[in-house]
């Protein structure tokens, strides 16, 4: 694909070198003049970037648009009537207290979620990566999960952690714990988050292996004759050099807790929430597309929307510079 | 996913073999499973009695999304013919005036007589304007009734209770005996819009919603609707009835295993239970309490309806008319009846059951029937309440609550009146 090349490393260490832009008709320097091709057209680069601009238009800027003018609408759904209240949707979601508690009930499971998914993920990517003898039993065994559809890992958790027929319901009766999934909002909870960790240790697990495997050798070694304590090592050698991986885990696990997780919801409070958690893009849905109300829903939308821009900022510009590439 | 594709794709094709000239109209339904079939038999009935119209059923997966689906369409313009809403979404289609063209004059305009009484007393007015006029065609009609395990009366050595009061002076004998005394599946439905029903109690102002949307208040802490709820709650604590949340199969399912006496279900559960219960059952009313004077009225259909959506042209209006005709005919209303559970919604179907003696058979599908055929009163017609869904599940929250222990009656149903009324308030503004 011909492209404009205004990369400085190549150029300046190929200049360096001596084949400078007037060295360009040199055979030598084919590649240098491949790099150096400039687009024929002024149109033509518009025309390339046409279709990813186009589907970025699609779906998601004209979406936007939509929900955000329809936030300051309270709206017939058939599209007949409707009332401006400017920004009463908003101000009637935020201080109701339903959307508080999942507001709360939202950053508490992803918080937990992420950081247990994480960690364990972390974890037996560490170990595996030990492993010499059945290391590819073991890590298909532990990526196996990852094909699983998220309603179906949801209808799976169900059934573990049924009222009637459920394994561990009937294990936990035995220690004395009355587990009532479904009914009780801290049974319903705990199952949740058990089930989400569970269906996102693999991915994390996998990036972190292949981290891991990337650490030179070199460099293990050289910190194996410097210290002798394994867990040091981890920490102050091996952990920074996975730091890039770890942020980009970071940011995907987080809004893998935020949105991914809705199937599992849907499946596991059967399509009726009561009083069992659920996370605010659960309750965009049900309030949209069950109760109809598209214009509290698209304000809810509007919300989350700005939660994520948020986020991602404070992500990119906090975490991030701690993080190095090498 | 792929049945229903694959489905879709048969009906698609069936009705291009069969319609050169015919008219073509479409048919959006929330149903699954066996009742999804079945609407496609209708279907293949419909297609081969006539050639001048050929229908295509297409499954919209629940009953929400189909109600989704079509609102999604129609605001694009290409709407279905034929939409099935279920009761919660009545009055979200209904106060949409311009959405739908009425049942009934859909029908007397396809040069039909539409008659009103045909239809059975507790079917006439839920989908229906103030006036009486149908607006919707009463598809899949259930009413609430009790489920019993024969064998744990027999072994209490109890009869089937027909009031609370007798229930409560049956249930601890019940529990001697080793059983559940009762559970129930939708509380909501069951024990709050029927319970108003069958006691004959105003469930709204502005005559239960139906008269106007504009200052729509439900009376959510009546004293009785209270007392009923507290009289669960303390049977709950006494062990004579449990609550498994607000998932259906849920509370069906320790029924269906025989741990229960009697469990509160929907008329159109029979089919499924046939299958699945391990012990005989049987099945009456849904009891009311005989200390509440005027109680003892028939229930309001719960199911979907079918609306006739705006913006066809004539000819296939004609059609849709054709196939609603089709569909109360004595005959295809019986097949549907004895093919799903659900009750016939014609005195004429009714009767032709009868008479064939399936009902001597199945003297448990005639109870949801015998239902909504009991003298009504003034308020067991139902309701028409504006986002109601949520309303629901505002319910289910604070039901909920009341089980756990995490609520009094008296403080869930302020908070449900509170916030519900919000809620219609909400929808006041949706017509604006």
């Amino acid at each position: 694909m011909a492209y404009t090349t205004s990369q400085p490393q190549p150029g300046g260490f190929l200049s360096r070198l001596g084949f400078g832009g007037a060295a360009r008709k040199k055979p030598a320097a084919a590649a240098e003049e491949m790099k150096r091709v400039q687009f024929t057209s002024p149109v033509l680069p518009y025309l390339f970037l046409f279709p990813q601009l186009a589907v970025i238009f699609i779906f998601f800027y004209w979406p936007s648009v939509q929900a955000l003018s329809s936030s300051f609408y309270i709206e017939d759904p058939f599209g007949f009537g409707s009332t401006f209240v400017g920004m009463s949707n908003y101000t009637d979601a935020l201080f109701s207290a339903e959307y508080q508690s999942i507001a709360l009930f939202t950053a508490a499971f992803t918080i937990i979620v992420t950081f247990l998914s994480l960690s364990i993920g972390l974890l037996l990517a560490v170990k595996a990566d030990r492993i010499i003898k059945g290391s590819s039993t073991y890590k298909t065994l532990l990526i196996a999960v990852y094909a699983i559809a998220a309603p179906v890992s949801g209808l799976i958790g169900m059934m573990f952690f049924d009222q009637h027929i459920g394994p561990f319901v009937k294990m936990m009766s035995y220690l004395g714990w009355n587990m009532q999934v479904g009914l009780n909002y801290y049974d319903t909870a705990f199952a949740m988050i058990v089930v989400a960790v569970w269906k996102q240790i693999p991915y994390n697990f996998i990036f972190f292996l292949s981290g891991l495997q990337n650490v030179p050798v070199s460099v293990r070694e050289a910190a194996m004759i410097d210290c002798r304590s394994g867990f040091r090592r981890f920490w102050t050698v091996v952990l920074p050099l996975l730091a890039p991986t770890a942020f980009f885990l970071l940011t995907i696990n987080v809004t893998y807790s935020l949105f991914d997780t809705f199937g599992l919801i849907d499946v596991m409070v059967k399509d009726k929430p009561a009083n069992n958690p659920i996370t605010l893009v659960y309750k965009v849905y049900n309030d949209g597309f069950r109760g109809n109300d598209l214009g509290g829903s698209s304000a809810q939308s509007v919300i989350l929307m700005i939660v994520v821009f948020v986020l991602t900022i404070f992500q990119f510009r906090y975490i991030e510079r701690r993080v190095h590439y090498n | 996913m792929i049945k229903k594709l694959s489905m879709a794709a048969m009906a698609v094709a069936m009705s291009a073999t069969s319609s050169l000239a015919a008219t073509n109209i479409t048919w959006w339904h929330g149903m699954g499973g066996r009742n999804g079939e079945v609407i496609n038999e209708v279907s293949q009935k419909f297609n081969a009695a006539q050639t001048a119209c050929a229908l295509t059923p297409i499954s919209k997966g629940t009953y929400e999304e189909a109600l989704a689906s079509g609102i999604a369409a129609f605001r694009s313009g290409e709407q279905p013919n034929i939409l099935q809403v279920f009761d919660a979404g009545a009055a979200t289609i209904i106060n949409a005036k311009g959405a739908t063209v009425a049942a009934e004059d859909l029908i007397n305009n396809a040069g039909y007589k539409f008659d009103r009484n045909a239809f059975i007393e507790g079917v006439r007015y839920f989908y229906a304007d103030p006036a009486g006029k149908f607006i919707g065609m009463p598809f899949n009609s259930s009413a609430p009734i009790m489920y019993i395990n024969t064998q744990a009366f027999e072994k209490a050595g109890v009869a089937v209770p027909k009031t609370w009061e007798e229930f409560e002076a049956a249930a601890p004998k019940l529990k001697e005996a080793g059983y559940i005394a009762m559970t129930a599946s939708q509380l909501t439905w069951q024990f709050t819009e029927n319970f108003f029903s069958r006691q004959n109690i105003q469930f709204a102002n502005n005559n239960n919603g139906y008269d106007s949307v504009v200052d729509t208040k439900m009376n959510l802490t009546d004293k009785n609707l209270v007392m009923m709820f507290e009289k669960l709650k303390a049977w709950s604590d006494a062990g004579y009835y449990r609550y498994y949340g607000a998932g259906w199969n849920d509370n069906q399912k320790p029924f269906e295993e025989g741990k229960v006496a009697m469990w509160i279900g929907s008329s159109g559960s029979f089919g499924g239970l046939q299958k699945t219960a391990t012990m005989p059952f049987s099945a009456d009313f849904l009891p009311y309490w005989k200390g509440i004077q005027g109680a003892g009225t028939n229930t309001f259909i719960g199911g979907a309806a079918l609306f006739a959506m705006a913006g066809k042209p004539d000819a296939e209006n004609k059609c849709v008319a054709d196939f609603f005709q089709f569909l109360t005919s004595p005959e295809i209303q019986k097949f549907y009846h004895q093919a799903t559970g659900y009750v016939a919604i014609t005195e004429a179907a009714y009767e032709l059951a009868k008479k064939e003696g399936y009902y001597e058979k199945q003297p448990v599908a005639e109870v949801g029937i015998k239902t909504l055929m009991l003298p009504s009163g003034e308020w067991s017609k139902g309701y028409r309440l504006g986002f109601y869904p949520q309303i629901r599940s505002v319910m289910e929250r604070e039901y909920n609550k009341i089980f756990a222990g995490e609520t009094t009656v008296q403080k869930a149903f302020e908070t449900i009146e509170k916030e519900g009324n919000d809620l219609l308030a909400r929808f006041a503004k949706t017509a604006g």
